[in-house]
């Protein structure tokens, strides 16, 4: 046993048998904010930088100064007019729109007829469902391409929302999670709705929905966030730049001779802040989310 | 009287539970052909065109069997060939990056669950990487990279060290696309690592606090074990994703072809150029399904450790 010292008031955990442990706590904490804090840095600086040359002047591009000395609107006035980004901002927030409704409803459905019903062929098709999660998609890029190429239905998908959206419009990982979460709806509930002659549909749309409005919400954030940020299948699937989505956007801001760091750094910007501002205010969430869906995994 | 009572009730619930079942499958049917057409029919497409040698700007497809597997093979065992350095390389990203990553989240993870004050703050910090588009933080980074105006040289030079070429030298080249994929994906696995931490029951600590246990012996005996869970789950998943690595050297590399002198190049950027620049959708499909064997043999190792760890 060590001796008691001054620096025992810093520990937090009431327990009286630490005492020789209190001083080093109170140099752990030191550390573990110190490093923190470094760490911290290095995972905004690039923002920053971003942000940073996104107004500067194209003169000052070449320059070592991290903060432009004449600050300039000017590249968001050549994306917004003279490039096709709006275009690219209209399509990534139609297409993540478009899968996430879509995304919300099927899974949700799904998962409640998973948790709720039982029917002959269930366990096949529930694991047909999951087996999907083992193969990668890129696996799938080259069908899905020939499939869109020469569909069942509409002369081409190729260039359209429905092309971009349709590998995502349903998910099993999705399916999975409202599964587990409907797992939790009363089926007391379901049947005193039955015998006061609620549909099925209805059992589903009011009393399960309503009560699995957290997970849903969840699935809607990461399946935004996933589409947003979603780039070799829309690369794949839009060959004209009015449908380009964000990322494939600004992958071909660089195919010319030269690379125009500041437009890049201003797409790359406009691409980031709206999802900054989603993530800050959803974060509870999203970490929430993430931790039940890893732990389930 | 009573035998009819029993039959009606019975009844009864045949029709009910007939009726669960027919709503059932109308609730399911759309996502049933979805699963059908857009997920199971591909991947049987994918092996089937493996085995053609599938142009789809040529008027014929010619069956040619395991061909292209052949051709895999050959690429590989050539001296040198871009397959060959696709597969290296991806085989180097995973051995590297998934350790890197896992080690510096588990050391992130262990400090945050240590302080109370700002760590939501932190945990925004690191995390913010994660959600944001892997194709503009690449640019940015390579903007950073650059020999005259990235900041990484003009550290370099404020500390007097000597000037990187980074992402123009093919030995230098895939550490620096590393550095961005372990960067962009920390926060995750610091997310997964903080909720496996605030499972372990606080009483253990107290125990080994009691027993005078060092805060190392705390680590290895108590923490590391208990975290195997989070460990496991985490290693698959990383694993899996540097295996898929495709756009981060798509954004960092000149033209996108995973220069350097196929520096960087990963198997899927490899099959994303095969199959729509050059138009060799067999070949490229055969890459596909040789990748989709290597996930598959991390999915059943993963499977074998999980089932053994819960005999």
């Amino acid at each position: 046993m060590e001796s008691v010292t001054p620096s025992n008031i810093f520990k937090d955990r009431g327990a009286a048998s630490s005492v020789g442990r209190a001083g080093q706590d109170w140099k752990y904490k030191f550390f573990s904010y110190l490093l923190l804090t470094m760490i911290s840095f290095t995972m905004i600086v690039p923002f920053i930088w971003m942000l940073s040359t996104s107004f500067k002047p194209e003169k000052e591009i070449l320059r070592r100064n991290v903060f432009p000395v004449e600050p300039t609107l000017e590249n968001y006035n050549e994306v917004v007019y003279r490039t096709d980004l709006p275009l690219w901002y209209k399509n990534s927030f139609i297409v993540a729109v478009l899968s996430t409704v879509s995304v919300a409803f099927f899974d949700a459905l799904a998962g409640f007829v998973f948790a709720k019903y039982e029917f002959p062929g269930k366990r096949p098709i529930f694991i047909l469902f999951l087996t999907s999660l083992m193969v990668p998609t890129e696996m799938l890029l080259i069908p899905w391409f020939i499939m869109s190429s020469n569909p069942p239905i509409g002369g081409t998908w190729v260039d359209t929302y429905w092309g971009i959206a349709f590998p995502g419009v349903i998910t099993a990982a999705g399916i999975f999670l409202m599964r587990q979460f409907m797992q939790g709806v009363p089926d007391e509930l379901l049947d005193a709705g039955r015998i006061d002659g609620v549909s099925e549909f209805g059992l589903f749309w009011r009393v399960a929905v309503p009560l699995s409005l957290p997970a849903i919400g969840a699935l809607c954030i990461f399946n935004f966030l996933g589409n947003w940020n979603a780039f070799i299948w829309p690369l794949i699937a839009t060959t004209r730049s009015e449908m380009f989505t964000l990322p494939v956007g600004i992958q071909q801001f660089s195919s010319e001779a030269d690379t125009p760091w500041n437009l890049i750094m201003t797409g790359a910007s406009l691409s980031v802040l709206p999802l900054l501002i989603v993530v800050i205010i959803f974060q509870r969430y999203i970490i929430e989310g993430i931790a039940l869906t890893g732990l389930k995994g | 009287m009573q035998r009819k009572h029993t039959r009606k009730s019975s009844s009864f619930h045949m029709t009910l539970a007939r009726k669960k079942i027919v709503w059932a499958y109308i609730f399911l049917a759309i996502p049933i052909v979805f699963f059908a057409y857009i997920r199971i029919y591909p991947t049987f497409f994918a092996f089937q065109m493996s085995l053609h040698d599938y142009n789809p700007l040529a008027a014929e497809q010619p069956f040619v069997g395991f061909e292209n597997y052949e051709k895999v093979y050959e690429e590989l065992s050539k001296r040198k060939s871009t397959t060959k350095a696709a597969f290296r390389n991806t085989i180097s990203y995973v051995a590297l990056g998934v350790p890197i990553q896992l080690f510096l989240a588990l050391a992130i993870a262990l400090m945050l669950n240590e302080i109370r004050f700002m760590s939501t703050l932190y945990r925004i910090l690191f995390f913010l990487p994660f959600v944001t588009s892997t194709i503009a933080i690449a640019w940015v980074f390579r903007m950073l990279y650059q020999p005259r105006f990235g900041l990484f040289n003009i550290i370099l030079q404020l500390l007097s060290l000597p000037q990187q070429p980074f992402l123009t030298r093919p030995q230098q080249a895939l550490p620096s696309v590393l550095a961005l994929v372990i960067w962009q994906g920390m926060g995750f696995a610091v997310i997964i690592f903080l909720a496996g931490l605030k499972q372990i029951p606080r009483t253990y600590y107290e125990a080994a606090e009691v027993d005078g246990a060092s805060r190392w012996h705390t680590f290895r005996f108590i923490t590391l074990p208990l975290l195997n869970p989070s460990i496991v789950y985490l290693l698959v998943l990383q694993t899996i994703s540097f295996l898929r690595m495709f756009a981060p050297v798509i954004a960092m590399t000149e033209q996108g072809r995973g220069g350097p002198l196929d520096s960087t190049v990963t198997v899927v950027l490899q099959t994303y150029r095969e199959a729509f620049q050059s138009f060799n959708m067999g070949y490229a499909s055969s890459l596909t399904v040789v990748l989709f064997a290597m996930i598959l043999g991390v999915t059943i190792i993963q499977l074998s450790v999980t089932s053994r760890r819960i005999n």
